[in-house]
């Protein structure tokens, strides 16, 4: 077992849960609540110094009692030494836990991925959007255990929506505040913008149906 | 009847000169006053749509720029046009099967990604390689790593203007392709390792060709050193452009010769070796301005100290297996499976039940050519595990991209971008 845990357990007692090898790697999971301060002391403390972070993912168990967990990878660049942490979120209670930005930016867009396929929010992140699949993207989130591996919606429903996406949906409105952008669209597009209709598909044969 | 005729065209000058020879606008001269309105761009941002189809951008990244006239000011890219669900795929298949998808996510490097992926694999059922699977593993990784870098180097070389390394590179890239062809019967979707072994051995005069290539290789090298290390147009776009602080590149996770230009001296075939790579005698190049020119510096030098491991590994070669003596892991021979019951048992709970790992986790990586490529499995006791994660080298380096523009001439965006060095089928899975 790597010493950190030992170190852990000392500094912050309950918040710090049960630990455990696999494979040759030391994982150890902690509160969700003391999520922040036990990544910064990792981080910062000298003879941790867990400066690193390799990667950020989650995992969904197939068994559907069992908790998501958000996993962090770390490895300290100084002493050459990994350790994986992980947080426990129980399906019951709402899917959030604290950003990682703070810490390191490199947990920016690996926090967006895991909101994107998993729904986990990330409490403090700074522009927490989807990133691999588009921003209407209504199906949910493909890396959870329910969704199935087609995807929800049919083909042709698939199709018909991406046929449909209107220009202004490529766009976010913070890209269009560029340059006062959407003062050069069409007089239709800037309306559906008014209305905050941003991404919405019409319905076939509905009255938003463009001719 | 005359065959002469008389062609009336407007001269697109303003006339003629002295000696008949059409008078030249001078440039930056508007030939007549604008409207008020439309010059005045005091203040005013310019929205750019660069991509997802631009040949600049390496494949389906989309650039949305803020520009102040030519300057950057923010860069907002968006990622995901290549999305296939590689991860979710994995959950529904055997660990064998998943090594088809490693060749299509880093598709510059295929066989480097098999690799890696038949070792997390090992890691977590606990498996040890023979001994000339792991060299012959190893002189995969490193051929790899040298096609990877060269598309980066001629591609890069062609978005900054100088069209010739381009062929250069791309010629011996053509060389080693030639030899995985030989080797797996594919150029691209290798699919070279199985869980505990490899697909095949190496053919006949493979490792004659590849010792060939070795001593050819350098020559092509020096040529590509010479018209771009020292060329004053190449140094002036490269120079000081895109810097990253050692510092900032920890705190962005980034990786490979990315994190090696901005002086840290990280690199997984020492740091966390595997393979044997401690046993090889190479150096990791680091950088120590950050900027686009030492990326280049440190690839070139990756390029030299890979061809001194493929080197050191031909001469090591052991022969003897190349794949486990376990039947519960590597099917026995066609032979064995139509004569011998038992042998025949294995076969079949092999190809219909798959290759069952124990339950637990495990996080491999290696060095590959775009840096540390990590595979994380995790496994519930079935022959399909619970989560296969990708830890993708380039989509955590391209995250630093809005961070090294900010500031930066458009032109500067596309070296800066280039220099990344990005791989879309990875960087969006």
């Amino acid at each position: 077992v790597n010493p950190s845990v030992g170190a852990l357990r000392e500094r912050f007692g309950r918040a710090i849960g049960r630990a455990l090898v696999s494979c040759g790697d030391t994982v150890v999971y902690l509160d969700r609540r003391a999520a922040r301060q036990v990544l910064q002391w990792l981080k910062d403390t000298p003879g941790q110094q867990y400066n690193y972070l390799v990667d950020l993912t989650a995992v969904e168990y197939r068994d559907a009692e069992r908790p998501l967990e958000v996993v962090y990878e770390l490895f300290s660049l100084e002493r050459r030494a990994p350790l994986r942490v992980k947080i426990e979120l129980p399906k019951d209670a709402p899917l959030e836990v604290d950003s990682a930005v703070p810490l390191w930016r490199g947990a920016d867009w690996l926090e967006r991925e895991v909101f994107d396929m998993f729904g986990i929010a990330f409490r403090g992140h700074p522009d927490l959007r989807r990133i691999l699949m588009w921003e209407t993207y209504a199906e949910g989130h493909p890396l959870r255990k329910d969704f199935p591996l087609r995807g929800r919606f049919s083909r042709s429903e698939q199709v018909r929506q991406a046929l449909n996406l209107r220009p202004e949906a490529h766009y976010s409105m913070e890209e269009l505040s560029i340059a006062e952008a959407q003062r050069d669209l069409p007089t239709d597009v800037r309306e559906r913008l008014q209305r905050g209709e941003r991404g919405v598909i019409p319905e076939p044969g509905g009255p938003a149906e463009r001719p | 009847v005359s065959s002469k005729r008389t062609v009336e065209f407007e001269l697109a000058t303003t006339g003629l000169d002295a000696l008949g020879r059409p008078q030249r606008t001078p440039l930056g001269v508007a030939l007549e006053e604008p409207a008020d309105e439309d010059m005045d761009l005091g203040g005013h941002h310019m929205l750019l749509n660069l991509g997802p189809q631009h040949p600049a951008t390496h494949g389906v990244l989309r650039l949305v720029v803020e520009l102040d006239g030519e300057v950057v000011v923010r860069v907002i890219p968006h990622v995901g046009y290549l999305h296939s669900g590689f991860e979710k795929l994995g959950e529904y298949r055997h660990y064998n099967q998943i090594i088809p998808l490693t060749d299509r996510t880093d598709y510059l490097s295929p066989m480097a990604n098999n690799v890696a992926l038949a070792l997390a694999v090992e890691k977590l059922m606990g498996l040890e390689i023979t001994e000339r699977c792991r060299v012959l593993r190893v002189i995969a990784c490193e051929m790899s790593r040298i096609i990877s870098h060269l598309v980066w180097m001629g591609t890069t070389a062609i978005d900054i203007g100088a069209f010739t390394p381009f062929l250069w590179t791309f010629y011996e890239r053509e060389r080693i392709y030639n030899l995985q062809e030989a080797w797996t019967g594919a150029r691209l979707t290798t699919s070279l390792t199985r869980v505990g072994g490899l697909m095949a051995d190496v053919p006949d005069g493979f490792t004659d060709h590849l010792r060939e290539w070795c001593r050819n290789f350098p020559s092509t090298l020096s040529e590509v050193d010479r018209v771009l290390s020292r060329n004053g147009i190449w140094c002036s776009r490269t120079q000081g452009v895109g810097v990253l602080t050692a510092e900032e590149a920890i705190n962005y996770s980034l990786s490979g010769p990315m994190l090696r230009a901005s002086g840290v001296a990280y690199d997984v075939r020492k740091d966390r070796p595997y393979l044997g790579y401690e046993t090889y005698d190479f150096d990791v190049p680091v950088g120590e301005h950050g900027d686009v020119y030492d990326r280049y510096l440190v690839r070139f030098e990756e390029l030299r100290q890979s061809t001194r491991i493929l080197e050191q590994a031909l001469a090591r070669l052991p022969d003897g297996p190349i794949n486990l003596d376990d039947p519960r892991v590597i099917l026995p021979p066609k032979s064995a499976a139509m004569s011998d019951m038992e042998a025949m048992i294995f076969h079949f709970k092999q190809v219909m039940e798959g290759v069952t790992a124990p339950v637990g986790e495990a996080y491999c990586s290696i060095e590959n050519g775009k840096g540390e490529l990590g595979y994380y499995f995790v496994s519930d006791g079935t022959a399909k595990p619970v989560r296969w994660r990708i830890r993708p080298p380039s989509f955590i380096n391209l995250s630093a991209l809005p961070r090294m523009s900010e500031g930066a001439l458009l032109s500067d965006l596309i070296a800066i971008n280039a220099s990344v060095d990005i791989v879309m089928g990875e960087v969006d899975r």
